[in-house]
């Protein structure tokens, strides 16, 4: 499809503004203005609406298709969130409102969506308060590292490792790092989940905190998690959960009963607010009561009197992590989700979407090779090892699955699974749905045998065929130029 | 409830299929002492009922004041066609796009997002985008760290007090210490403060234009000097005066940054927003964030892949260039759909339309005895009135008579009592700022 500067036509316009009703001066001297226009498109708005459609046509998203993106829980986003971020008084309000003589009384609506999110946050994963400002899951990472640097720091130590297992998400080692700490990763035993013994060999005094996720990118429970944490404890670190997985164990364990001090959670992930093609996300931040002197300012509190207001003076805190109060829009939707599923609803999510997960799981399981021989949680990890022999690899797979209309899982991770294929249906998806994604897998597995070709040529049916990559860092184009 | 699709039957049909009693079988792994035994959460509500709680809710904020406050954060109009692009959820519940062959409407949005923000900002390269206006800068700075392997960040105190207080915390939690410059008596930078601060320790300048006082100025001394010693210029910009003012590129300077909020985005109370980064191509690799490139499939047609991603932290874990995964990419798509339709001349248009209305109500407000104009550098949309009494006072008198008249500056900068930062955009009437002139004289 042609981009829309190529699409541009002298004298074209896609919006009128108002006419100046004011005498049109300006006191800006040439010297300080541009010379020359920026070559943006004209277009008319009809030409716009049609290419963005057009371009939303060549797009999946979850509304349109099955996306087991596994640890990214693509599940559906109920409509009505997308309704409420607009409604006046909300999309439109100003966020330097409440800095404003009186203002906290012009924004009690927002700040009791804050609070209340930040409430229903703490309740769901045994923590004693939430900042709400984070605003992605990795800026969540960084803020709990941040947290964790001065807690070690309110106490004249200065820690400098943070401990990962070696099945994490990228963005914990790198939030780590950039927060200054030394990065010591712990391997995975045969039942997929971080070795103890490995862990206890590393664990000490420098040990400020250890990163996990729990369940783990593998889809598995650590049953030895309690254990993990006391120790942890006992050498004087604390513990940071990586709610990336939370979706497994909403109402049914909370973080900060087994031991973890600090959590993040992903709004976009387990609280349905939708991806929006790679952001924006929310990822708010939980500590337990030792770290809440921490917590970045500012922060809402609820007074005697039953109003919200925001309050700054806390000297021990981090400082300002965001410019305002988080990324009110996802947070409002978030909140909307939770009053929507209520309590009971939220053990739902987490039995339907470990339920949805097994089941793809069992049936899959004479097709494909299954590295840990588990009950699953939310999600799982095949590899394609065995189809590897015919050539196919799990890059294959992934782009034979588009050609029948379905997303493709994550693959090559965790890095520790040879040819890993991650698999989330959540629990949005219908067993209609797993059923055809199952026969389409099997289908695939077999054609693997029979005629790879086909599988390693894919996808064929999208009007478009596999890109090339390298192609795109060796020639590196990374914008139109007229 | 409604989001779960499976009935009782077929649960009950995969439970049978997976040899299981009951789905506390699945939970197993998780012993017993730790499952949660009690939820305080309320119970499940209709969409219906929720509806009219949120509307209640929303009716709590302030739905109808005349909007003078601005401070990086502006009312603009939005035009229609961009929520009708956003809205599409083709666009909107989809991931990032790592299948980039399913993924090539959000890739080419990216791309062109990114041809777009380089246009405007006359720099090279554009990242997929960052959080917002004030992590972009502390991004830059980390960037600029890496790539002068130095550690001291030369900020001016006219970058906007906000933005300051992220990039504060990050250097006191991070790893580089920062120096606050004040401005010079014409509200700008300071020359020579910072001439006497630039050295060969120094990783970078960080500047804004127009800056939080709503000054306009041509830095391209400033990146001269900087460049003299071996330092990176990082330079926060508002997108919309870029229809008018020199542009970063034009100045020299290394990266540009800013808030995209402007660029069809609704104030939404702090966020969802959008943060640019651009800078010159020799600094790629070093850039954070998602990068979009072209390339072809194997038919040899054009397509687009995420590109340059051994920078991530998805590959190189604790060596990436930076932490971020997710972004802002659909408030990155609002912003081209936007720049769309406002077009090239269009967005001069809008520029001229703003500082026209922005010097109108100067003169006018001027005209009233007591008010002065802090600072008098040429002013784009924003400037700053010192008044005869505390700022305070007048904001929350006008408050009551329905104005947002702007934002009063003793919070930030402590010798600025009695001084207000007033914002014009192209939405303000002449009738709006005739009410907010003849209102603000009586209530001196």
């Amino acid at each position: 499809m042609k981009l829309i500067f190529e699409k541009s036509i002298s004298g074209k316009r896609g919006v009128r503004f108002p006419e100046c009703d004011v005498p049109c001066t300006c006191n800006i001297p040439n010297e300080l203005k541009r010379k020359n226009y920026a070559e943006l498109p004209e277009v008319s708005e009809l030409d716009t609406v049609r290419h963005f459609t057009r371009l939303s046509k060549h797009n999946m998203g979850v509304d349109t298709n099955f996306y087991p993106l596994g640890s990214c829980t693509m599940k559906y986003n109920p409509k009505i969130c997308e309704e409420v971020v607009l409604y006046k008084g909300l999309g439109d309000l100003h966020p330097l409102i409440p800095q404003l003589p009186d203002g906290n009384k012009f924004t009690q609506g927002a700040l009791q969506v804050l609070y209340e999110t930040s409430q229903f946050l703490s309740e769901i994963t045994g923590m004693a308060e939430f900042t709400m400002q984070p605003l992605a899951g990795a800026h969540g990472e960084l803020t709990g590292t941040m947290m964790i640097a001065a807690y070690h720091a309110s106490r004249g130590q200065k820690r400098k490792k943070v401990i990962i297992p070696d099945s994490s998400h990228g963005t914990n080692p790198a939030s780590a790092a950039i927060a200054g700490f030394e990065v010591v990763s712990v391997p995975s035993n045969a039942d997929g989940v971080m070795d103890i013994n490995e862990f206890e060999k590393v664990l000490d005094k420098e040990t400020a905190a250890v990163m996990l996720t729990c369940p783990n990118t593998l889809g598995l429970f650590n049953p030895q998690i309690k254990k993990i944490a006391d120790r942890t404890h006992e050498a004087g670190g604390l513990m940071y959960y990586d709610g990336a997985n939370l979706n497994a164990i909403l109402g049914k364990l909370k973080p900060g009963d087994v031991g973890f001090d600090i959590v993040h959670v992903n709004l976009h992930k387990t609280f349905g607010t939708p991806h929006g093609g790679g952001g924006p996300g929310a990822g708010p931040v939980g500590v337990k009561e030792n770290l809440v002197e921490f917590l970045p300012i500012s922060r809402v509190v609820k007074k005697t009197d039953e109003t919200y207001a925001l309050e700054y003076n806390y000297p021990s805190s981090i400082g300002y992590i965001a410019p305002f109060y988080g990324n009110f829009g996802v947070i409002l939707k978030a909140y909307v989700y939770i009053l929507l599923v209520g309590k009971e609803g939220l053990a739902r999510i987490a039995e339907n979407s470990v339920l949805n997960a097994n089941y793809i799981m069992k049936k899959l399981k004479p097709y494909y090779h299954l590295p840990y021989m588990r009950t699953c949680m939310h999600e799982f990890v095949i590899s394609a090892v065995k189809q590897k022999k015919n050539g196919v690899r799990a890059i294959d797979i992934a782009k034979r699955l588009l050609d029948f209309g379905f997303h493709a899982p994550t693959v090559y991770f965790p890095l520790i699974v040879e040819e890993a294929i991650m698999i989330e249906p959540t629990e949005t998806e219908s067993k209609q749905t797993l059923d055809k994604f199952i026969d389409i897998m099997i289908k695939i597995a077999k054609e693997a045998d029979k005629n790879p070709e086909i599988i390693k040529t894919a996808p064929h049916n999208l009007g478009i065929s596999r890109l090339d990559e390298l192609k795109a860092v060796r020639e590196s184009n990374l914008r139109w130029t007229k | 409830m409604p989001y779960i699709s499976n009935t009782n039957e077929e649960r009950a049909k995969i439970l049978a299929e997976l040899g299981l009693n009951s789905i506390d079988e699945l939970f197993k792994d998780i012993p017993s002492e730790l499952m949660s035994s009690s939820l305080n959460i309320p119970k499940g509500k209709s969409e219906l009922e929720v509806r009219h709680f949120v509307k209640e809710l929303a009716s709590k904020n302030a739905t109808d004041l005349i909007c003078f406050l601005g401070g990086g954060f502006y009312d603009h109009f939005v035009p229609a066609a961009v929520g009708a692009i956003t809205s599409r959820s083709e666009f909107y519940t989809a991931y990032t796009p790592y299948q980039a062959e399913v993924s090539q409407g959000i890739l080419q949005s990216i791309y062109e997002y990114q041809s777009a923000i380089s246009l405007l900002t006359e720099m090279d390269v554009t990242n997929a985008s960052l959080y917002d206006g004030g992590t972009a800068i502390c991004e830059a700075v980390m960037m600029a760290v890496r790539i002068t392997r130095r550690k001291k960040i030369i900020i001016d105190e006219a970058v906007s007090p906000i933005y300051r207080k992220i990039l504060h915390s990050y250097a006191a939690n991070l790893d580089f210490e920062s120096i606050d410059v004040p401005v010079g008596k014409d509200g700008r930078a300071d020359r020579k403060t910072i001439e006497s601060e630039l050295d060969n320790n120094t990783a970078c300048l960080v500047l804004q234009n127009p800056n939080f006082f709503g000054c306009v100025d041509d830095v391209t001394d400033l990146a001269d000097l900087a460049h003299k010693s071996g330092s990176l210029v990082i330079l926060s910009t508002y997108p919309i005066s870029l229809g008018i003012l020199k542009s970063p590129g034009e100045m020299n300077v290394d990266i540009a940054t800013g808030e995209g909020q402007s660029l069809g985005l609704g104030l939404c109370f702090g966020g969802p927003y959008l943060g640019l980064m651009a800078t010159r191509s020799k600094y790629v690799r070093q850039m954070p964030g998602r990068i979009v490139g072209k390339t072809v499939d194997k038919n040899g047609n054009r397509g687009f892949v995420l590109t340059l991603q051994t920078r991530e932290q998805h590959i190189r874990r604790e060596k990436a260039t930076s932490n971020i995964c997710s972004n802002e990419a659909l408030c990155a798509l609002a912003a081209l759909v936007y720049l769309t339709l406002v077009g090239k001349h269009g967005l001069t248009e809008l520029a001229e339309l703003c500082n026209a209305k922005t010097c109108y109500a100067r003169k006018r407000l001027l005209e009233i005895p007591g008010i002065k104009q802090k600072f008098k550098s040429p002013i784009f949309n924003e400037f700053i009135l010192e008044l005869p009494i505390d700022a305070e006072d007048v904001v929350s008198k006008l408050m009551h008579k329905k104005i947002m008249a702007g934002l009063p500056l003793g919070h930030y900068y402590k010798n600025m009592k009695n001084c207000m930062l007033v914002a014009f955009s192209e939405k303000r009437t002449k009738k709006e700022i005739d009410f907010f002139v003849e209102s603000l004289g009586k209530n001196l």
